[in-house]
């Protein structure tokens, strides 16, 4: 049985003046243990996607329809009570900016001490002996004195460290990684997803890693989901889709790594930009930038089916690839 | 568009546009902010015609007979049909009374708001764009005056030149140290807001560019920085008009400001008070209601404009 | 930590030398000090020589730092009218005065943090919307309307409390008379308390009120609910600690607000506090009075905000008080 089972979620935002789908019909499935990638340009609905598997949204924000079940219990359907046990107990999350995550009035430890009381009864020398422990499994140098400072005495690759201890605490079965290390010095980077790596595959955490950087996917997670304008366009093994993508956007968004261009070419880029939740294009969202868009794209959205040994969202995938131009694109 | 594009006025133009019809929309759909904006014209227009509307003059001492005060309004038993809200200690027409002390409030708050807007913006400007020891020097300055409260400098300092020139020369003049006291005190919440949009903006390429093209700093500061930093100006000037107004009445029912020969709402108040253990309570009340209501109908306006406009104002 | 003291206390001292000039300045040229002592009907002769006995015809320099000297050995001057050294006719008001201060900061506290974390948790409610109406109202009535206001419902229409003075009042300590210690000293400063704290009131259920829905959209208090914490934990230790320091810096500049709001609640209740005797020494020219209340007064502005300043560098672990000093 998968640990995490997504179906047809809808996100909504209610705007002053109109309500703008920010998450339309997504499903995925995530086994126990298992990492996921979720990529896609800003504002293609992945950090919404985290969000809402905790059902934490926040006003204007609103699940409108769609069932999340976590170890066989429907999120979407959670008393507050049940939501509190579920987070940061059952399900914990790493937010993007560790400078701005902690608290800045209190200190590491009593930041730790109150997840672990939380959700479980111990006493408070329990809980940071506990939070010593899981600060040792980061690497974190002398832990005791780490928990009596606060936030702003340590350095951003410490703090992401400190979270990253806190999301452990409690041994989940599930993290949620939003872009764990954009925030971050590029010496910094390959660090923490290392430690994120390993922490997760030795006590067999599921991770959901959501970011733009289809390098960091490649090394980090065994499935991808490719996400755009509200939708996913392209699911399957990690490795396939890096290796073999089908949707012109996938493709477009590996084209444009710079491994994939000769040194002093300029990089290709996907032209134009993303279209804003409000002005979705009718059709397939992407047609507008899509060299292969026809009529049909320009009018119904495309179904996800299977195409081999991916799922992708694309009318024009057969044609795709029997035509010279993508092999062109792909050589 | 086009032509917009490439005048090189085209960004507070555009900004003026965008800014006037976001106002404009929000403004026609939020019925409070429609109806105080209706209550302040009325109010202001009254004040303004004061003139021409009221029946009396207040400041003519032939037209005040004291044998006719303390008359109460006209819907209380007792009254005389001429005076419409009855007449003060004095015997003057309270209506009349209150449509000139309405005036004088509303000019003075609205001066002394111009003063402090003035220095503060100026302040502001010369603090942001030269920075450096300038810069920290004024801003200091700014913390220690903010931290004496405006009403009890403008108390210590109008008291001492009451004392010092004595009640007549200070009558005179009494318009003139009200403006210049509240005027003078408040720069600061104008300083440190501009300063703030000066060194936000003062990165920005446009200022660069124009650097770099040969204007000189004022140019840039008045036609470049100056109109990004408008909108937390409208909200703060609003805000203040109604502090200042009831600044001024305070100092007013004090006795340190308007004489009561030449009444603000406040120094009506103050001479009503007196009557209000005898059961004139109207001396005091009716230009109290005028007073809160007009403070009110502003603070509301600059509320609605404050989240239309959304500006990051200074805090603290 | 010393360093960042020292600095604080430099700064104060500067204001106050500042503010020292300044009633310097107004004791030179308010009044006349001779006629005061001797009357008018005196020579020119004598004149000129109590002048020189009473060092008016020195330097400017020597008569200021006479007058600064005298001031630090608490010699503040002789009240024209009282003939009692102006600082002990001060000390003596002071009391009554504090006490009203004392009372109005309890109602405000008191009031202005629950009704401000309310109307930031739940923003739509009837009972929000109801707070936030009357607090703007709150904040377009001046302090002496208000007191008017409730003198003529409270005192002149049901007659529940009284109109004026402080009652009766027990001696605590030296010019100490407290208004707490009487059911009757309870009942003369309900009402001066209550507006006093009038205008202050709605202002901080704004600002805490702003601050806290500030607060509530960071990052931090998502994370804290990501992490399963109680929603009370949240409000009360991980919101309301943040949204409180920029308000403890409001609340500094707010003291000097409250002094002046003094005068004014002082001025209608016929409360004998300073404020009050100041407002009468104007009235009678008494220059040493009026000079003396000015010292006092920024004293206390001073040590005050010192004081907050201090507090807000202890509360807020971000300000480093060591390297704040540098």
């Amino acid at each position: 049985m998968s640990l995490l089972s997504v179906r047809d979620l809808t996100v909504k935002f209610a705007m002053r003046d109109q309500t703008v789908t920010a998450l339309n019909g997504i499903s995925f499935d995530l086994a126990k243990g298992e990492r996921l990638g979720i990529v896609g340009e800003s504002g293609a609905g992945k950090s919404i996607t985290g969000f809402s598997l905790m059902n934490l949204l926040s006003r204007p924000g609103y699940i409108d329809s769609g069932q999340i079940e976590f170890e066989g219990e429907d999120v979407v359907k959670m008393s507050d009570k049940r939501l509190r046990n579920l987070r940061g107990n059952r399900m914990a999350m790493i937010f993007q900016d560790p400078m701005v995550t902690l608290n800045p009035v209190l200190t590491i430890g009593q930041q730790m001490v109150e997840t672990l009381l939380a959700h479980r009864k111990l006493s408070r020398e329990e809980a940071r002996q506990i939070a010593i422990v899981k600060l040792r499994e980061v690497y974190i140098p002398s832990p005791e004195e780490r928990l009596e400072q606060y936030p702003h005495e340590l350095s951003g690759g410490m703090r992401q460290r400190i979270i990253i201890a806190i999301a452990l605490l409690l041994d989940p079965q599930l993290i949620i990684a939003d872009e764990p290390t954009t925030a971050l010095d590029v010496t910094i980077q390959a660090d923490i997803m290392e430690l994120m790596l390993e922490l997760c595959q030795s006590n067999q955490v599921g991770l959901i890693l959501i970011t733009h950087d289809l390098g960091v996917v490649s090394q980090m997670t065994e499935r991808t989901l490719v996400m755009y304008a509200g939708r996913i366009i392209e699911a399957g093994r990690t490795r396939e889709i890096i290796n073999d993508p089908q949707h012109p956007y996938t493709q477009g968004l590996i084209n444009a790594l710079p491994q994939q261009t000769v040194p002093g070419q300029r990089l290709k880029q996907i032209p134009g930009n993303m279209p804003g939740l409000a002005s979705i294009p009718q059709g397939c969202a992407f047609n507008p930038r899509c060299k292969y868009a026809t009529d049909l794209c320009r009018s119904r959205v495309p179904d996800i089916v299977q195409y081999g040994e991916v799922a992708v969202a694309c009318h024009e995938v057969q044609r795709l690839h029997s035509d010279e131009d993508l092999k062109e694109i792909r050589a | 568009m086009s032509t917009e594009m490439l005048s090189p006025k085209s960004d507070p133009s555009r900004w003026a546009k965008a800014w006037n019809s976001n106002m404009g929309y929000s403004f026609r759909r939020n019925p409070v902010a429609v109806v105080s904006m209706i209550i302040f014209l009325l109010i202001a227009g009254a004040a303004f015609l004061a003139p021409v509307i009221a029946p009396y003059d207040p400041y003519d001492p032939a037209q005040m007979d004291i044998m006719n005060s303390e008359y109460p309004p006209a819907w209380v038993s007792g009254s005389l049909p001429e005076f419409v809200l009855g007449t003060d200690d004095q015997g003057r027409d309270l209506w009349s009374t209150i449509l000139y002390g309405t005036r004088l409030s509303l000019l003075i708050g609205i001066c002394a708001v111009a003063l402090q807007a003035f220095l503060g913006i100026s302040i502001g400007l010369l603090a942001g764009y030269v920075g450096g020891r300038l810069d920290s020097l004024l801003m200091r300055l700014a913390d220690i005056q903010l931290s004496f409260s405006t009403l009890m400098v403008a108390i210590i300092f109008l008291a001492v030149t009451q004392a010092m020139f004595g009640s007549d020369t200070f009558n005179r003049y009494a318009v003139v140290f009200l403006i210049a006291v509240i005027g003078v005190a408040e720069w600061p919440q104008y300083a440190r807001t501009v300063r703030a949009t000066v060194l936000a903006e003062k990165k920005k390429e446009y200022v660069d560019s124009a650097r770099v093209l040969g204007f000189g700093p004022m140019r840039i500061m008045v036609r470049h920085i100056l109109p990004n930093s408008l909108s937390p100006i409208f909200v703060i000037s609003t805000v203040q008009v109604a502090n200042a107004i009831i600044s001024e009445a305070s100092l007013s029912f004090l006795g340190l400001g308007m004489p009561p020969s030449q009444p603000s709402l406040g120094s009506l108040i103050s001479s009503g008070f007196d009557y209000i253990f005898s059961g004139s309570w109207w001396i005091t009340a009716i230009p109290g209601v005028v007073l809160v209501v007009l403070v009110l109908v502003i603070n509301l306006l600059g509320d609605w404009m404050r989240d239309v406009l959304n500006p990051k104002l200074y805090k603290g | 930590m010393f360093a960042y003291l020292a600095k604080r206390v430099i700064q104060a001292i500067a204001v106050m030398f500042v503010i020292s000039l300044i009633a310097f300045a107004i004791q030179g040229n308010l009044g006349d000090r001779l006629r005061e002592l001797v009357g008018q009907s005196v020579s020119e002769e004598v004149r000129q020589q109590l002048r020189d006995e009473l060092g008016l015809n020195d330097s400017f320099v020597t008569q200021y730092l006479r007058f600064a000297g005298n001031a630090l050995q608490g010699d503040l001057g002789t009240s024209y009218f009282f003939k009692e050294p102006a600082l002990d006719v001060i000390l003596k008001k002071l009391p009554a005065t504090l006490e009203l201060v004392f009372g109005a900061t309890l109602i405000i506290i008191g009031f202005s943090v629950p009704l401000g974390v309310y109307t930031a948790i739940k923003p739509d409610s009837i009972i929000s919307r109801i707070i936030m109406g009357l607090s703007i109202i709150g904040i377009s009535i001046p302090v002496f309307l208000t007191a008017i206001l409730m003198i003529f419902v409270f005192s002149v229409e049901y007659g529940w409390f009284p109109s004026y003075g402080r009652g009766d009042t027990v001696q605590v300590w030296g010019y100490w008379q407290t208004n707490f210690a009487t059911a009757d000293g309870w009942m003369h400063i309900i009402l001066p308390s209550f507006a006093l704290a009038s205008i202050m009131l709605p202002l901080f259920v704004r600002l805490i009120r702003a601050e806290m829905m500030e607060v509530l959209q960071s990052e931090y208090v998502k994370y804290a609910k990501a992490k399963g914490i109680n929603p009370w934990r949240i409000y009360f230790v991980h919101a309301l600690k943040n949204t409180l320091l920029p308000v403890i810096t409001v609340g500094g500049v707010q003291i000097g607000t409250m002094v002046a709001y003094t005068i004014l609640t002082e001025t209608v209740f016929q409360w004998p506090g300073m404020g009050f005797m100041f407002l009468e020494a104007v009235n009678r020219v008494d220059t040493p009075l009026i000079v003396a209340y000015l010292i006092v007064v920024g004293f206390i502005f001073v040590v005050t905000n010192t004081i907050v300043d201090l507090i807000y560098g202890l509360v807020n672990p971000t300000v480093n008080i060591a390297r704040m000093g540098a």
